[in-house]
């Protein structure tokens, strides 16, 4: 006996590697497109907001104290005495200076004279900078720090944090766990959902559209194996093209994130056993869904169309994992369809992985999955919408 | 086991129309009657020809003991299984052809009929000996590995036809089989539809072509507007006329003075 099931499998596997441009495009090209865009995203961000490594600010100034100047020339600032103040600014405006200080003429007396507790207007130290100057800005930030410290040390009486060992207590391992659990959902979900739109409204709606899907109906074969057969070999494609995406998002996640090291290394076998469970069950519940659709669509076209709005509400289900501080609590939240893939995940990389939550998720989603196949069944068996023109 | 392998009782089929089709068809009724109370049977070893202009129904009716549509009233015994009770044993007792069956594009023949053999639960050595006679008998050896897609008409209808009987079907349905072909393509399939009759095959054409009835077919069914209007043996039939201007005089009896 031949199963029916296994041939149709095997036709959409061929149908789908056979063609090596489709392949190729759905499989690899997503994950080397994220890949380098992330890394090309991430130094980009990088450089646009630092300035080089040697870089000295050119400062200049109205009436500098020499209590200040020592340590200007020491922060690495170049200090020019300010011949005319107006034309200074204009420099500024111009980016062809950084940065111009303006101090009372009597800066070092004024300020030994003040009183705090007098409430008399505190001596005013003026700077003129260009915020659309990324060396403008450095330069401003020197400025201000330097003379932040200086005033501190002229009335010390407490320090933060002064000495050079670790203050912030997490480890690597929970930043990592945090911001992938905030981020890696959402893309996941998108992930998978494009995996499955690039094969399912071809592979049932493309079926109808080109009449091919009769040729299969009049043959003896099962409709209930008709759609476990298309059902199974598009979550492989899915998966696969979902596994290509997420690896490339996980290797440009350092140079995206500036994260030190390997992301992974927090995470054990069993969660990744988790994820395997949940992605895999996230897959067939999202190409069941996709296929019923499919199946209803008259063309291509139209069923990508109808496919939008569902994809739009997995991606807004994705972002909660960015709110709400990890995975829900109530095992309700488990039982609905998208929410309970995504928070699955969030618990999983948020090193929060309960098996109760978790096991909740995947069995609903293959529940989910089951009535979906019985769906694309009865779909199949029905004239007025396997024929309708 | 008794003569009679195609026993057609009572069909009816309906549409419904959207207001967009009931404009066309200039009519205020909400449902087309596609056929109506269609009765016939087919023996072993005969091709029986459905006759009829376009829109008569011809098509529906086909569809309807292909199981691709369910009829509204009726039923039809294939070879002992009911069309409305046993759709799956009706599939693998026929062989089915119509131009609405398309083939993949991308796949070649030869990769298609091992794949409806596999669907139709075809042993692997009876499918290749079988898939070597019929690809040697319409030349489709030469061109096996070809992709669908680059396959000329005429090629596209002979796999198409090779396609349809991979499990070698006792009835063989064929919705107008020669309409686009070129007058050797068409030669083939009718030749090869004669071959099926003298192998024991039952074998059901419907047409509009009045010269292929009178020299393919047994026993003939002329169809109008959706119910049958005479069906019996050819000479029964056209009582010493052509079959051309007995049909004539049914339809101006059917239709009264339009035609």
């Amino acid at each position: 006996m031949k199963n029916g099931m296994f041939t149709i499998f095997r036709k959409e596997l061929a149908r789908f590697f056979g063609d090596k441009r489709t392949a190729l495009g759905t499989i690899l090209l997503p994950g080397v497109l994220i890949f380098a865009v992330y890394t090309f995203m991430g130094s980009a961000l990088s450089s646009q907001f630092s300035v080089d490594e040697d870089f000295v600010p050119v400062v200049q100034a109205v009436a500098l104290p020499d209590s200040l100047s020592t340590l200007a020339g020491q922060a690495g600032l170049e200090i020019q005495s300010a011949a005319d103040v107006d034309q200074a600014k204009t420099l500024i405006a111009d980016q062809e200076l950084d940065l111009l200080a303006v101090f009372p003429s009597d800066f070092d007396a004024q300020v030994s004279a003040y009183d705090v507790s007098s409430g008399a207007p505190a001596p005013a130290v003026e700077l003129y900078y260009n915020s659309a100057s990324v060396d403008s800005s450095a330069a401003y930030e020197m400025m201000y720090t330097l003379l932040d410290s200086y005033e501190s040390s002229l009335s010390n009486k407490f320090d933060v944090n002064p000495g050079s060992q670790v203050y912030d207590l997490a480890t690597d391992a929970d930043t990592a766990g945090t911001f992938l659990s905030s981020m890696m959902p959402m893309l996941l979900m998108l992930f998978l959902f494009s995996g499955c739109m690039a094969t399912a409204p071809e592979s049932i709606a493309g079926e109808k559209e080109r009449g091919t899907i009769a040729t299969l109906l009049i043959t003896p074969l099962k409709r209930s194996d008709l759609a476990l057969g298309k059902i199974f070999a598009l979550s492989i494609i899915a998966l696969l093209s979902g596994l290509s995406s997420t690896i490339g998002t996980l290797l440009s996640m350092p140079a995206l994130m500036q994260l030190e090291g390997n992301v992974g290394a927090a995470y054990t076998p069993v969660h990744y056993l988790a994820l395997c469970l949940i992605i895999l069950s996230t897959v067939l519940f999202l190409v069941a869904c996709i296929s019923l659709i499919s199946a209803f669509a008259k063309t291509i076209k139209e069923a990508q169309t109808y496919v939008t709005p569902l994809m739009i509400l997995a991606m807004v289900v994705g972002v909660t994992a960015m709110f709400g501080g990890g995975a829900s609590a109530n095992l309700w939240a488990y039982f609905i369809p998208f929410y309970n893939s995504v928070q699955a995940m969030v618990g999983i990389f948020a090193l929060e992985l309960n098996w109760t939550f978790l096991l909740v998720a995947v069995v609903s989603n293959l529940v989910y999955t089951a009535i979906g196949v019985w769906g694309l069944t009865r779909m199949f068996g029905s004239e007025k919408i396997m024929f309708q023109r | 086991m008794s003569d009679l392998i195609l026993d057609v009782q009572g069909l009816r089929k309906t549409f419904r129309l959207s207001s967009k089709q009931q404009k066309i068809e200039k009519t205020k009724q909400k449902v087309k009657v596609a056929v109506d109370s269609l009765s016939f049977t087919a023996r072993r070893g005969e091709i029986f020809g459905l006759l009829g202009p376009n829109g008569a129904g011809k098509t529906t009716a086909l569809r309807l003991l292909a199981t691709l549509i369910k009829p509204d009233a009726g039923d039809a015994l294939v070879d002992g299984a009911s069309i409305v009770s046993q759709p799956e044993q009706v599939r693998s007792r026929i062989g089915f052809l119509t131009s609405e069956l398309k083939l993949e594009d991308f796949f070649t023949p030869n990769y298609l009929y091992d794949f409806f053999s596999d669907l139709h639960q075809v042993p692997d050595e009876v499918r290749n000996s079988r898939k070597q006679a019929l690809f040697s008998r319409f030349g489709i050896d030469q061109f096996a590995e070809v992709k669908v897609a680059d396959l000329s008409t005429g090629m596209k209808q002979k796999v198409s036809l090779v396609i349809s009987i991979v499990h070698d079907p006792d009835i063989i349905i064929f919705d107008e089989p020669t309409n686009g072909l070129d007058v050797i393509t068409a030669k083939v399939v009718t030749d090869f539809l004669q071959e099926l009759r003298q192998l024991g095959k039952t074998v059901v054409v419907s047409t509009h072509i009045f010269s292929l009835v009178e020299k393919l077919c047994d026993r003939v069914g002329i169809i109008i507007d959706g119910s049958m209007a005479l069906c019996g043996a050819l000479d029964e039939v056209c009582q010493g006329k052509s079959l051309e201007d007995r049909f004539f005089e049914l339809y101006v009896e059917r239709m009264g003075s339009e035609a």
